[in-house]
């Protein structure tokens, strides 16, 4: 098998998987205590509504139709209206998921460039004080609850020491011309400030760890031997050879890490009040707020499964050594 | 090194395990060897000691409301002799909340533990053992299960199911089986050929028999090591939960506290000593799985060792 058939078999597998999601949320969504309308329909819309949306999801039909008419609907990303604001669910997402992506961007950055400097760190001090220390304490980033080292952060550093705001992602009234203008407003990142450090104090612990195992196993490899034998500096040899060979799976892990971090944002988001894609699905889960719940989940589901196959990509495109043929 | 890569290195120490027993008195072993699979051992230990001591020793129940000797609510008080950690917004007893939340962490972390290792452990048995299509079907399954997004799931289905925590238990353990599943089965498709495996094929021994009776103790302390990851994962993900308001609200957990805390806004009112203790009891429970789980890791795998 070569590499654009493995590929291709990734992406079919890819959308299989995603058609399961889908399923299972319908199955979900449907099964949800009481009527299943209620799973597209507020008693409270009007009538005029109510017909509107009956027809759009044909809920009048029978359920073999409706499901048909469900993953339609899903592949022109319709997912009908919210219970609360009455806005369709696809402004809603609209309107949160640039948020979420610039939180759990720069979290991502931020943890990867710490992750691999300080995990080539531990693999150069191999043996020492440092390392006896240093992971442990990573392990420690990785074991605490995300959502109380939050809460710690909230209170030292919004509560006591006033540096930062303690909720939402801009102060109640401002105003922006636009998207950009808001991003790049002091507020906005004074916003964004802690919930970025919190998020990548949790999402550091893997590139390190992963970076330090893989620098070890390259540092054994016969080429660095053959640069010692050159007489490189250490410092060299750990930077510019063994380093860059050992960011392989590290990069693997970064696109992993975009799918993951986003389905895991739920804590970080509610804690921080940040108005994002997982704080949403969080409140309209409590809220039984259906059709917002649905498209959220499935948004996550759908950025989670393309990094999965992203990851597979890079990882096959990287490194010429890794084959696919049929064993 | 990729679990593939694992289960291949496994077997050149595995080969001497034939029994059961000779498989938990490896696992005895990891404790002995390595000090801070030893420290994960002992906070487990005393972990359950304060789970069946709680009712004994916490000086108020946890859910009761306290008085003040005027007979007023004894609400917000900071730590003072009679309430070591002082009291929540509504006068009950900070300390005893935490004594009372090892036993939700305990059930918890060692039933979802369990349940999720002999569900990955039968998967990959069967998997790695039948191949053909017994092995797709799984392994399709398991894409899935990788698939899905776990948190999002997780407050979904108890939602649906309702907030208890057997409920939180079940939805761990349909979809963390998932790694233990893979491993196992790259591990039993590597013992399948063995000739000690052949021989007990040709003597008669029936397909189950020979799986389990002759492969599963050889992948048992690979069960273990992730095992002892699941507790810590299952902590954490059920004080997940119960922070995010998906938990069970009759049972005391350190999830539920820091809800709690979070709630009635305790970090506004600089109440440290409310949301500090429930937090590092989840921390230590957690790294103690993770050190327990490097212990294994280090005995069957020795290579990382040397480094």
């Amino acid at each position: 098998m070569n590499r654009v058939s493995f590929l291709l078999g990734r992406l079919l597998q890819m959308v299989v998987v995603l058609w399961v999601v889908a399923t299972l949320l319908f199955l979900i969504f449907r099964l949800m205590p009481g009527n299943p309308l209620v799973a597209y329909i507020d008693t409270n819309f009007t009538a005029e509504m109510q017909q509107t949306l009956l027809r759009q999801f044909g809920l009048d039909r029978p359920l073999h139709v409706q499901y048909a008419i469900y993953l339609g609907n899903l592949v022109r990303g319709e997912f009908g209206r919210s219970f609360f604001s009455r806005e369709p669910v696809s402004q809603v997402m609209w309107q949160v998921l640039p948020n979420t992506l610039v939180l759990t961007l720069s979290a991502l950055l931020l943890a990867y460039v710490v992750g691999v400097l300080g995990g080539a760190l531990l693999a150069a001090r191999r043996g020492s004080w440092t390392e006896a220390w240093g992971i442990p304490a990573v392990l420690a980033t990785r074991a605490a609850p995300e959502f109380w080292v939050g809460m710690l952060a909230l209170a030292v550093f919004s509560f006591t020491l006033n540096w930062f705001p303690s909720f939402g992602a801009t102060s109640p009234g401002s105003v922006y011309p636009n998207w950009w203008a808001k991003v790049v407003s002091w507020d906005f990142l004074r916003h964004l400030t802690l919930p970025v450090l919190t998020l990548a104090l949790y999402l550091q612990g893997l590139p390190t760890l992963l970076m330090r195992s893989t620098m070890l196993e390259v540092m054994d490899e016969d080429f660095i031997t053959f640069c010692r034998m050159r007489g490189l500096p250490e410092r060299t040899i750990l930077l510019r050879h063994a380093a860059r060979n050992a960011l392989l799976p590290v990069v693997t892990a970064f696109a992993l890490g975009i799918g993951y971090s986003i389905g895991g944002n739920v804590i970080i988001e509610t804690v921080f009040s940040w108005p994002g894609l997982g704080r949403t699905l969080v409140r309209a889960v409590a809220a039984k707020d259906y059709p917002v719940a649905q498209a959220a989940f499935f948004l996550i589901a759908c950025v989670m499964i393309a990094m999965n196959f992203v990851a597979d990509l890079l990882y096959t495109m990287l490194d010429p050594r890794v084959s696919h043929e049929q064993q | 090194m990729s679990s593939s890569e694992r289960a291949a290195a496994l077997p050149q120490w595995t080969r001497a395990t034939s029994t059961w027993r000779d498989a938990l008195l490896v696992t005895w072993a990891v404790a002995r060897r390595d000090r801070f699979a030893l420290a994960g051992l002992v906070i487990y230990g005393v972990l359950l000691v304060v789970a069946l001591a709680a009712p004994v020793v916490a000086p108020y129940n946890p859910q009761d409301l306290n008085y003040r000797p005027d007979g007023e609510v004894a609400a917000d008080e900071v730590p003072s002799l009679p309430h070591w950690l002082g009291t929540t917004n509504l006068g009950r007893d900070i300390f005893s909340q935490v004594l009372f939340g090892a036993r939700a962490a305990l059930v918890v972390g060692f039933v979802a533990a369990f349940g999720v290792v002999v569900l990955g452990t039968l998967v990959g048995l069967f998997a790695g053992y039948y191949s053909g299509w017994v092995d797709t079907l799984l392994m399709r399954l398991a894409d899935v299960a990788f698939g899905i997004p776990f948190l999002p799931m997780a407050i979904v289905l108890v939602a649906f199911l309702g907030p208890s925590i057997w409920n939180t238990v079940l939805v761990m353990i349909l979809l963390l089986w998932r790694d233990t599943g893979r491993v196992i089965r790259a591990q039993v498709l590597s013992l399948r050929t063995r000739s000690y495996v052949e021989a007990a094929r040709v003597l008669g021994a029936s397909h189950l028999r020979t799986m389990f009776v002759h492969i599963a103790p050889n992948v048992l302390p690979l069960s273990f090591l992730y095992g002892s990851l699941a507790v810590g994962w299952a902590i954490l993900t059920e004080a997940t939960i119960s922070f995010l308001g998906f938990g069970d609200p009759n049972v005391i957990s350190w999830g539920f506290m820091l809800q709690d805390a979070y709630n009635s806004q305790a970090m506004a009112r600089h109440a440290f000593y409310w949301f500090v203790p429930p937090g590092l009891c989840i921390m230590l429970a957690v790294m103690a799985g993770f050190f327990i789980g490097r212990g294994y890791e280090e005995l069957l795998f020795p290579r990382l060792r040397r480094r």
